[in-house]
């Protein structure tokens, strides 16, 4: 399969004050076009450290990096940026929408720096949000909120769509549909994703379930079968 | 509109109140900056225009009688470019239906032709036809405040002599610019006139015919002022010279160039404070906002925006806010301007004004609210660069806090009190900063009060105790003593006492100085000496006494032997005895016993000045046979000044307190209601839970506001002394000419303390509101 990202060896080490804290202590990984794979493991394991990274918000202690023929180990902040801006779609667990900014206008904030970008408009309709356009976040609930997140995330085409626990801070139901949203994305435009979240189930509708324990990676297997988002329970 | 715009609107929406409040101070400082430099350039250029086109005189000199037939040798004195000879004389102007008679001065006009120096400028009519002895043109103002108009008649009384003027034309001259009569603290349009007339038609009048009695010269370029001087001195001494000078000692520009200089300190330091203040309420609110945002700056970073565009965004916000107060401090400026130049139009006469605003000024007062912008931004925005995408992404750990071993000091306080000292404790240098700006605040407005202050101190010292007299009469010239005895004789008179005053170049070694030397009488009790603190000082016998900054300025001390020439009559030099010094308020002084003045000058008993006690009920006869004397040049009378000085004074001291109590609050509001509302944003999840908790309103409002009650308390007696301290500097900026100790009131004080906290109560307030309806579950659900 044609790698699309992938990670050598990478070592990510925090130094608090007298401590190093090693929150990745040499993990490899590749992500392969058009597949979706989660990332699964304890809080603390390294899983958002290890998606950071590979989003380009964050850079490695040691090991390498690359994006297709980019290697971003050793980028530029600069060149960080440019990356961000171009390939990847973020979704993180907070939404991290702007509240000043109505749906479209969050979404047409990524739009406007993208460079083939699709309408805001036509990417809310993507997560099914068509009618809410002119909505707050405050107005949304938190599920709504986090489907604003993933069209903004998707509205510029990204390469790699990378998702930090997307229902982490929603119920049960309103979770269901954020996965359908992301499943699919993933199907239907093809967009390589990575997806964090701490519910096994959840990892069901994956390709590949990648299991982190306390930095380092300790099961990588394929599902064989998966179950649409629809029919999974946590 | 780009979305990223669409959200800087919209903060700045959800920002109004401190919006609003920074946007104040800004507009303030930049108003006061554009208004004085508008009023200080347009007087600069008004009145380097009006002296270059008038052909103002750079060097004067007074003369008793100088034949005409000396012109030729002052001409020829090298570096001089033009020579005006002229007559001058004091007229008495009886205005009926007033007891107050005003004075006036004449001025001579060439027989034909204008003036070649010092022309006049003529409003309406025309200048007097040669050969008409009857025609003048009357100073502009005090024909204004009198209702005269070219073809009206007026009496003067010249040389003892009622004469019949008529008035062909309305005048100004730049020798009269500030036109007043000798005495600046009773200036007055209507109290005093100047005429033109043709010299034929003064001649007569005076035994002055074929003569002069001033000149005026104007200096070709890089001739030496001193030189010419001298040179003038010694050609003049003959007739009676008084000794010339150059325009820095000409009243009406030493008046105008002195205000022009107050005025362009100021244009400095209170433009300063504000922007200041600004850009630490700049500091305050972005960095309350940017911790808010943090993770939509984070948010902004991870999808694409590159750290110098978000920096950006921000600045943006910040540059808009100023730009909002800038463009509110133009129009402020442009309007504030226009009063203070009408102000200005009242004192300074100038043939016309220009009130123009100077697109640099603009320019400048816009340049330096940027650059105080990007300062009280720059903190955050640097934050706002460096904050790495990924750590924002996780909530903000609490922020940390500290016990101390100061603990035990709050621990009898309870938990409340522990809870604001401990915030105090975790943000010094806010504490530090906001205490500064609030004592900024309290000290304009000791600084405005402070001034009103020691003028009452001064004009009770000096005219009060020190001047006891109810008239003193100037002589022209220094006349023999028995004038004590005829002035005593006149009717009303109870006392007389003589001054003896000596225009004096003192020598010691290389250091030489100009000054006066009063002579006064040892048992006199009209006029008394007093030092700095309002204390009698007797002048020793036999001695000099001497105004200890001079004496400490010429290296000079008690017993040194000092070389001293007079400036007028004989100018031998003389060795004369320091016998001391002393501390007062008025400069530059010598003092001498009068008769060891005397007896140094090795003359007969003369006086320049006559002190007079007199019956209220005589006065106004006395006035009016006193300004018919011609030997006498000035009449004064300390009570009258200080009435009309206080009259003046009371409306514009009303006016000047308004403008600093305004500034003062908008400065002590700007940082209390700023502050409060970063404290009580920072904190409402912690206030929400005391609630919840079951913590009253008014233990919660404690909280908050017990920081800010801290920051006002500690800026009340910091502001009081730097007030005190500027007062003191502003006093001594000129010592040479006028030195007194700072002198606060305690009222002043008082009103400083009640204004700030006024304005601290009244912003606590508004923020109370905003307290009370805390949405304890709204601020609980939400995760910032
Ligand atoms: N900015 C940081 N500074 C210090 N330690 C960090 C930082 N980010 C993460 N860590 C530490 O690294 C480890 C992995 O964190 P993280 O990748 O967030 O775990 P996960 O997302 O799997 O819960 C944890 O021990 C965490 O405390
Ligand atoms: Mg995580």
């Amino acid at each position: 399969m044609d790698k699309v990202l992938s990670a050598r060896d990478i070592t990510k080490v925090y130094r608090m004050g007298e401590v190093d804290v090693y929150a990745l202590r040499g993990v490899s990984l590749a992500l392969g076009a058009g597949e979706l794979v989660a990332l699964v493991g304890a809080s603390g394991s390294g899983k958002s450290t290890l998606l950071n990274i590979m989003g380009g918000l964050d850079i490695p202690s040691a090991g390498s990096i690359r994006y297709r023929d980019h290697d971003l180990s050793s980028a530029s902040e600069a060149e960080l940026t440019r990356y961000r801006r171009e390939h990847v779609g973020f979704v993180f667990q907070f939404y991290n929408l702007i509240p000043s900014l109505t749906a479209r206008e969050n979404v047409a904030l990524v739009t406007e720096i993208a460079e083939d970008p699709m309408r805001p408009e036509d990417a809310l309709e993507l997560v099914g949000l068509g009618t809410r356009l002119d909505h707050f976040p405050a107005q949304l609930s938190g599920g709504e909120q986090q489907r604003v997140a993933i069209a903004r995330a998707v509205a510029k085409r990204p390469d790699i769509l990378l998702c930090d626990e997307p229902t982490g801070a929603l119920d049960f139901h309103t979770g269901v549909k954020v996965l359908e949203v992301i499943e699919t994305i993933n199907r239907e435009l093809g967009t390589t994703t990575a997806l964090i979240t701490h519910n096994a189930p959840i990892a069901k509708m994956a390709n590949r379930v990648v299991t982190l324990v306390d930095g380092l990676i300790a099961s990588d297997e394929s599902n064989a079968e998966l179950t649409p988002a629809k029919d999974i329970r946590w | 509109m780009r979305s990223l715009d669409r959200k800087l609107i919209r903060d700045l929406g959800q920002l109004k109140g401190q919006v609003l409040t920074i946007c104040l101070v800004v507009a303030s400082g930049v108003a006061v900056f554009i208004a004085m430099q508008t009023a200080y350039r347009s007087i600069l250029l008004t009145k380097d225009a009006y002296y270059a086109s008038h052909r103002f005189a750079d060097i004067f000199a007074y003369a008793r009688r100088v034949p005409d037939s000396i012109e030729p040798q002052i001409r020829d004195i090298p570096g001089v470019a033009q020579v005006q000879t002229r007559l001058l004389s004091r007229v008495r102007i009886p205005l009926t239906g007033s007891d107050h008679a005003a004075t006036g001065q004449i001025v001579s006009l060439p027989d034909h032709g204008r003036p070649a120096l010092n022309d006049v400028f003529i409003r309406v009519g025309r200048l007097p036809e040669p050969g008409r002895n009857d025609e003048c043109l009357l100073l502009e103002s005090f024909a204004q405040s009198h209702h005269l108009a070219p073809g009206d008649a007026l009496s003067v009384v010249l040389n003892g002599r009622i004469r019949e003027l008529r008035v062909v034309g309305l005048a100004l001259s730049p020798e009269y610019v500030f036109a007043f009569g000798g005495d600046v603290m009773s200036y007055e349009p209507g109290s005093f006139a100047v005429f033109w007339m043709r010299k034929a038609a003064i001649e007569a009048g005076f035994q002055l015919q074929g003569a002069f009695n001033n000149v005026v010269l104007r200096l070709q370029g890089g001739a030496s002022k001193d030189e010419v001087i001298d040179h003038l001195d010694t050609i003049l001494e003959p007739f009676g010279g008084f000794g010339a000078f150059g325009r820095d000692k000409q009243p009406s520009h030493h008046f105008v160039t002195s205000e022009l200089d107050g005025l362009r300190m100021q244009t400095i330091i209170i433009p300063f404070i504000f922007l200041s203040v600004a850009a630490f309420l700049v500091n305050v609110v972005l960095a309350r906002l940017v911790q808010l945002q943090r993770s939509q700056i984070a948010a902004l970073k991870a999808l694409g925006y590159s750290d110098s565009s978000v920096g950006l965004h921000y600045l943006k916000l910040v540059t808009l806010i100023i730009g909002i107060g800038s463009v509110l401090g133009v129009a402020l400026g442009t309007w504030l301007g226009g009063l203070l130049m009408g102000i200005y139009k009242d004192y300074f006469l100038f043939p016309s004004f220009e009130h123009r605003l100077d697109p640099e000024v603009l320019l400048i007062a816009v340049l330096i609210s940027l650059v105080s912008a990007v300062a009280g931004a720059a903190f955050s925005l640097r934050g706002i660069i460096r904050l790495p995408p990924a750590a924002a992404m996780q909530p903000e750990a609490p922020a940390s806090y500290k016990t101390s071993s100061l603990d035990w000091l709050t621990s009898w306080m309870g938990v409340l009190a522990r809870m604001v000292f401990r915030e105090l404790r975790r943000r010094p240098g806010r504490l530090l900063l906001s205490t500064m700006g609030l004592s900024m605040a309290v000290a304009i407005l000791v600084i405005g009060r402070f001034a009103i202050d020691s003028i009452d101190y001064l004009m009770d010292v000096q005219f009060e105790r020190a001047m006891r007299e109810d008239v003193s009469v100037g002589f022209r010239e220094p006349l023999p003593a028995r004038v004590v005895d005829s002035l005593r004789a006149m009717p009303g008179v109870h006392q007389a006492e003589g001054l003896r005053t000596v225009p004096v170049k003192l020598t010691k070694g290389a250091a030489a100085r100009e000054l006066v030397i009063n002579g006064m009488p040892v048992d006199g009790s009209l006029r008394v000496l007093l030092n700095q603190q309002g204390e009698k000082v007797r002048i020793p016998m036999g001695g000099l006494l001497l105004t200890d900054l001079l004496a400490e300025k010429m290296g000079v001390v008690a017993g040194d032997l000092v070389e001293l020439q007079p400036q007028q009559g004989e100018r031998r030099k003389r060795q004369v005895l320091v016998a001391g010094t002393v501390s007062d308020m008025l400069g530059m002084q010598g003092y001498m016993q009068l008769d060891a003045l005397r007896e140094l000058m090795g003359e007969d008993p003369m006086v320049s000045t006559v002190l007079l006690s007199v019956d209220p009920g005589a006065l106004p006869e006395l006035r009016r046979r006193l300004y018919d004397m011609p030997a006498v040049a000035l009449v004064q009378e300390p009570a009258a000044a200080r009435r009309l000085f206080d009259e003046q004074q009371g409306g514009a001291m009303l006016a000047m307190t308004l403008v600093l109590v305004f500034f003062a609050c908008v400065i002590a509001v700007g940082i209390v209601y700023n502050n409060a509302r970063v404290a009580l944003s920072m904190r409402s999840r912690d206030l929400a839970s005391m609630r919840v908790i079951g913590f009253t309103r008014g233990e919660i409002s404690m909280v908050l506001l017990g920081e800010l009650t801290i920051q006002v308390l500690l800026a009340m007696p910091i502001g009081m002394y730097l007030g005190t301290l500027a007062g003191d500097a502003l006093l001594s900026s000129d010592p040479e000419n006028f030195r007194m100790p700072a002198v606060v009131s305690n009222l002043t004080y008082v009103f400083a303390g009640l204004v700030t906290a006024a304005a601290g109560l009244f912003s606590a307030l508004l923020v109370r509101r905003k307290l009370d309806r805390l949405d304890l579950i709204g601020v609980l659900k939400t995760r910032e």
